[in-house]
């Protein structure tokens, strides 16, 4: 049996935490290294196991995979979740990648000086309801199905769906306008793997906090 | 699709998002690996150069006062962080290209970016003899070879007249 994934990162949400939702979703079991302080960081780099001394990092099937986009790529692509065929693939890569751009956003937020953030979070919203939701809204309207590509669920929906509950977290009517978003997340939660990674005592990450922002601090601005 | 360019119409698609677009064009194109690991590899090396190109990119933008500092960190981030990798990716196996054998993806955005730091500092580029050798075999192929001769599609570096155009267009 193969060795579970092992990521390595600090315990908060950052980059990692779409890696988190889609090996979740694929029912993957997986461990972590928690990165707490610059001398961790400093041994993983000296040490050649960060290809650009960068993480996240997931140590998968002997390989120590870098660079978000890959690792997202490489797991759904190894658990059926990247389309059947190139123009599936196509539109599920076209989708997630929109999504991530709303999702830059609200990664980059907890580190914004106190008194840009209120601002911030009217822009993230404008942004996600003018811009983003409109299209994912036609897509499922369009076809009628429960996910955006090819009737299965694939790594689009994953990030839609984290993006969606992260945004509500902070506007918490900011599907109001969108009733097919609406139904789509609520089936999406009610997907088992899903369903158990939204329970307590999951590794679903909080939201970050001030003990997360001091540890990220700590490790890549000391 | 989201009120943005680039977007290439092809095969009856609209396609939008830089990256989607490349991924496309390189699969049709066999351009992308012939397998998992070979595309994992293409994947991990081109989202480190994006990373240092996005860096490169943005130094017009810079104003005046931060352009030493900025600089600056082009230079480290070229030198010591992301160029060594391709380095020794070649050093490591010693064929014409970085993953497979074979011309990829990787390979032509890698010389594009070459291109670029050498527009910005050519002796960023100095101790790097693998990745030279690379730059001039890819730009001697035929096809990119004739991208490089004027009257071709390849667009020029921005000047400060393009960048004021382009922020009255796209409101930044």
């Amino acid at each position: 049996m193969a060795a579970r994934p092992r990521l390595h990162y600090p315990n908060g949400r950052g980059r990692m935490e779409s890696v988190r939702w889609l090996l979740a979703a694929a029912g993957v079991e997986f461990d972590e290294e928690f990165l707490e302080t610059r001398e961790q960081l400093e041994k993983l780099q000296d040490g050649d196991h960060l290809l650009f001394q960068q993480v996240p990092m997931v140590e998968i099937d002997g390989m120590k995979l870098v660079q978000t986009r890959s690792i997202l790529h490489y797991i759904a692509e190894k658990h059926q979740l990247f389309g059947r065929d190139l123009k599936e693939r196509t539109l599920i890569d076209m989708y997630t990648e929109g999504t991530l751009d709303l999702l830059e956003p609200i990664i980059m937020h907890p580190f914004l000086k106190p008194e840009y953030q209120p601002k911030e979070v009217l822009h993230m919203a404008q942004k996600a309801i003018v811009r983003y939701f409109p299209v994912f809204e036609k897509v499922l309207k369009g076809h009628g199905q429960n996910f955006l590509v090819g009737n299965q669920l694939s790594l689009a929906d994953v990030i839609l769906l984290q993006t969606i509950l992260a945004l509500e977290e902070k506007i918490p009517n900011v599907l109001a306008s969108f009733p097919f978003l609406q139904e789509y997340s609520v089936k999406l939660c009610n997907i088992p793997t899903i369903k158990r990674f939204l329970e307590p005592g999951s590794k679903k990450k909080p939201p970050p906090d001030d003990v997360y922002l001091r540890t990220v601090y700590n490790v890549f601005m000391p | 699709m989201y009120q943005q360019v680039p977007m290439v119409e092809m095969d009856g698609m609209k396609l939008v998002q830089s990256r989607a677009i490349l991924n496309y064009i390189a699969t049709k194109h066999n351009l992308y690996g012939k397998d998992t690991k070979e595309r994992l590899l293409i994947d991990m090396y081109t989202e480190g150069m994006v990373d240092l190109y996005d860096i490169i990119l943005h130094l017009p933008l810079t104003p005046p006062d931060q352009k030493d500092a900025k600089m600056a960190q082009i230079s480290e981030r070229t030198k010591d962080r992301y160029l060594p990798v391709f380095e020794k990716v070649l050093k490591s196996h010693g064929q014409d290209y970085l993953v497979g054998n074979k011309l990829s993806k990787a390979d032509i955005l890698l010389v594009e970016l070459l291109y670029m730091i050498e527009e910005v500092d050519a002796s960023l580029l100095a101790s790097f003899p693998l990745l030279q050798a690379l730059k001039t075999r890819v730009s001697n192929l035929p096809n990119v070879k004739k991208f490089l001769q004027p009257g071709s599609q390849r667009k020029p570096l921005p000047t400060q007249k393009m960048i004021e155009e382009a922020r009255k267009v796209f409101k930044f």
